[in-house]
C-alpha cells in the first residue's frame, strides 16, 4: 500500500518587505489524494504553490492548517514512508554515488552487507552499476538525478515525491529520464507525486493531473493514456495525448491575466 | 575547426586526432626562479646600503652558519616552537567546535558571534602586559598569546563555513530523518571543511607574529630573543636570520596544511578543477 493525501492544507508565509510585514497565502485549502501505485502530476505556473504542497507532503515544511495522511494515518514531519527526489539531485558532493545511496539506507538503520547490497541493487536498477564509485562532479546531470532517484527508492518508501526532477536537464536527457521513470514505475509500482511545470511531461507520465493556480486547485483531470506507456515517443503521437494536453493547457490559461 | 587549431598550435591537427599536450612549466619552477631572482637583486643592491640599515643574502647566510655552529639557533628554535605548537593546536581544537556551535543556530550566533568578531580585532599587543600579570613571564603566557591570536580566524572561518552550507543539503538529511547530530557530523562538517582549512591556514601567519610578540614582551627567549638582541647590537645580518627562518617555516606549514586539505577534502580541489594544474 502507498497512498498519500493532502486534506484541507493551507500555508501562509510572512514576509518583511521594506519594514512592512506582508502575509502571503501560498496554499488555500488544497485537498487531493494520490492512490496506491498511481502517478499524479502537480502542474501550474511558478509561484502557484505546487512545490510548497510537495514540501509539506514530505514534511520539510509545516502546513498552517490541514493534515497529511499516508495510508490513512496522519504524519508529522519527515518519515521513511516518503522518499524525496530533489530538483537538482542534491547529492552530497564528498560521497560517491554508492555512498550517497547508502546514506539514506543508513538513516533507516540498515548496516553491513545488506546496506551494501541494497545500494548496489538500486544503482543497478537506475543503470549506474558501473559508475558507483564516481563522485557527483564526475557524473552528468542525468546521472546525478538517477542517483537521486536510486537514493529515494532504496529506502523503499510508500510514496515517491519528486520536485521538478528533470527540469534542469536538457531536452534529450529529459525524454530519456521520462522513459526510464516509466520503466521504474512498471517494475516497482510506486506511488508517485510529481511536480513539474512542463505540460508535455505532466501529461506523458501521469495517471491524473492536478492543475494549480495561485495556491488553489483549479482542476483535477484524468489522463486517458493506457499503461504501460513504455515508449513515450509513441504516446506523444496519439490523439489522447494531444486532447489531454490541450485540456490542461486550457485549464492553465483559464483566468490567466492576458497581456493584450 | 582545423583552422582554429592551426592558429594556436604550430602544426594543424587533423580532426579526431588529439593535439600534442602543450608542456606547462610546473609551478615550483616558476616559484624557484622568482625567489632566485629576488635574492639576486637583493644581493646586488644590498652592499650599497649601510650595514646598520640593511643586510643582504650572503651576509645573512654567514650569520646563519655562525648561529648554527654555536648551537644558539637550534636552542632558540626549540624554545619558540613549543609554545607555538601548543597555542596553535589549542586554537584549532577549540576554535573549530566553537565556530560550528556559533554557526549552528540562530541563538548561539546572536549570543556568541559578537565576541568572536570583536576578538578578531582585539589589539593583543596592548593586552600582553595584563596576560603577564595573570600567567607570569614563562611558557603559559606565550601559549596564551599564540592561542588568542590564532583562534579567531579559525573560529570565524568555521562559522562562515557553517552559514554557507546549502540549505538543500541539510534538507537531504532531514528528508531521510537524520538526527541533528548526524546532520552536523555527516553533512555540515564535511561541507564546512574547506572553510575550516582556510581558517587554519590564515591563522599560521598570526600565530607566528604572536609568538615573536610574546618573546619580546614576556621573558625574552627563543627566536624573538635573537632578533631583539642582535637589533640592539646593530647586527642587522644576524637579526635577519630568525626573521627569514620564521617566514620559511610559515611557508612550509602552509603547504603542509594544503597537503592535509587535499587528503581530508579531496573533492574540493577536484570540483574546483585545480588538481590538473
Amino acid at each position: 500500500m502507498g497512498e498519500v493525501s493532502l486534506i484541507d492544507v493551507s500555508k501562509r508565509f510572512t514576509l518583511r518587505v521594506g519594514g512592512e510585514t506582508q502575509t502571503v497565502q501560498a496554499l488555500t485549502r488544497v485537498s487531493f489524494t494520490v492512490r496506491d501505485g498511481e502517478i499524479v502530476s502537480l502542474i501550474g505556473p511558478s509561484g502557484c504553490g505546487k512545490t510548497t504542497a510537495l514540501r509539506i507532503a514530505m514534511g520539510l515544511e509545516t502546513a498552517s492548517a490541514g493534515r497529511i495522511m499516508v495510508d490513512g494515518s496522519e504524519v508529522k514531519g519527515c518519515g521513511h514512508d516518503r522518499g524525496m527526489v530533489f530538483q537538482h539531485a542534491e547529492l552530497l558532493p564528498w560521497l560517491t554515488a554508492m555512498q550517497n545511496v547508502m546514506f539514506g539506507l543508513e538513516m533507516k538503520g540498515m548496516r553491513g552487507t545488506a546496506l551494501h547490497d541494497t545500494a548496489a541493487r538500486y544503482l543497478d536498477l537506475v543503470g549506474l552499476g558501473e559508475s558507483r564509485h564516481r563522485r557527483p562532479h564526475q557524473l552528468s546531470g542525468g546521472m546525478k538525478q538517477r542517483v537521486g532517484i536510486a537514493r529515494a527508492l532504496a529506502i523503499d518508501p510508500k510514496v515517491l515525491l519528486m520536485d521538478e526532477p528533470f527540469g534542469a536537464l536538457d531536452a534529450q536527457t529529459r525524454e530519456t529520464m521520462q522513459d526510464e521513470l516509466m520503466r521504474l514505475h512498471e517494475r516497482t509500482r510506486k506511488t508517485i507525486l510529481f511536480v513539474t511545470h512542463d505540460l508535455d511531461e505532466a501529461v506523458l507520465i501521469a495517471d491524473r493531473i492536478v492543475v494549480m493556480r495561485e495556491g488553489c486547485i483549479q482542476e483535477i483531470m484524468n489522463v486517458p493514456l493506457p499503461r504501460p506507456r513504455g515508449d513515450l515517443g509513441r504516446a506523444r503521437g496519439t490523439k489522447e495525448f494531444a486532447a489531454t494536453r490541450y485540456r490542461v493547457w486550457q485549464a492553465l490559461h483559464a483566468g490567466a491575466p492576458t497581456l493584450h | 575547426m582545423a583552422e582554429i587549431a592551426g592558429r594556436t598550435t604550430p602544426q594543424p591537427v587533423a580532426p579526431g586526432e588529439s593535439a600534442p599536450p602543450r608542456r606547462m612549466v610546473p609551478a615550483w619552477v616558476i616559484t624557484t626562479s622568482s625567489v632566485v631572482g629576488v635574492l639576486l637583486i637583493w644581493q646586488l643592491l644590498g652592499p650599497t646600503i649601510n650595514p646598520v640599515f640593511g643586510s643582504y643574502p650572503s651576509e645573512i647566510a654567514l650569520a646563519f652558519v655562525d648561529l648554527v655552529k654555536t648551537g644558539k639557533l637550534w636552542t632558540a628554535l626549540l624554545e619558540s616552537v613549543q609554545p607555538f605548537v601548543v597555542g596553535y593546536g589549542l586554537a584549532i581544537l577549540i576554535g573549530v567546535p566553537l565556530g560550528l556551535v556559533i554557526g549552528g543556530s540562530r541563538v548561539t550566533e546572536a549570543a556568541l558571534g559578537i565576541y568572536v568578531t570583536a576578538g578578531y580585532a582585539m589589539p593583543l599587543i596592548a593586552l600582553v602586559p595584563l596576560l603577564v600579570l595573570w600567567l607570569g613571564l614563562g611558557f603559559k603566557v606565550k601559549v596564551a598569546t599564540v592561542f588568542l591570536m590564532s583562534i579567531f580566524p579559525i573560529c570565524i572561518n568555521t562559522w562562515l563555513g557553517v552559514t554557507a552550507v546549502p540549505k538543500t543539503l541539510i534538507e537531504v538529511g532531514k528528508s531521510f530523518v537524520a538526527p541533528n547530530s548526524v546532520i552536523l557530523r555527516r553533512i555540515i562538517l564535511p561541507a564546512t571543511l574547506p572553510y575550516i582549512m582556510a581558517g587554519i591556514r590564515l591563522a599560521v601567519g598570526r600565530a607566528v607574529v604572536a609568538m615573536v610578540i610574546a618573546e619580546f614582551l614576556t621573558s625574552i627567549s627563543g627566536l624573538g630573543a635573537i632578533i631583539i638582541n642582535s637589533a640592539n647590537n646593530f647586527d642587522t645580518a644576524t637579526m635577519f636570520v630568525p626573521v627569514l627562518l620564521l617566514m620559511v617555516m610559515a611557508i612550509g606549514l602552509n603547504s603542509l596544511i594544503g597537503l592535509v586539505e587535499r587528503l581530508v577534502a579531496p573533492w574540493q580541489t577536484e570540483i574546483a578543477g585545480r588538481d590538473q594544474e
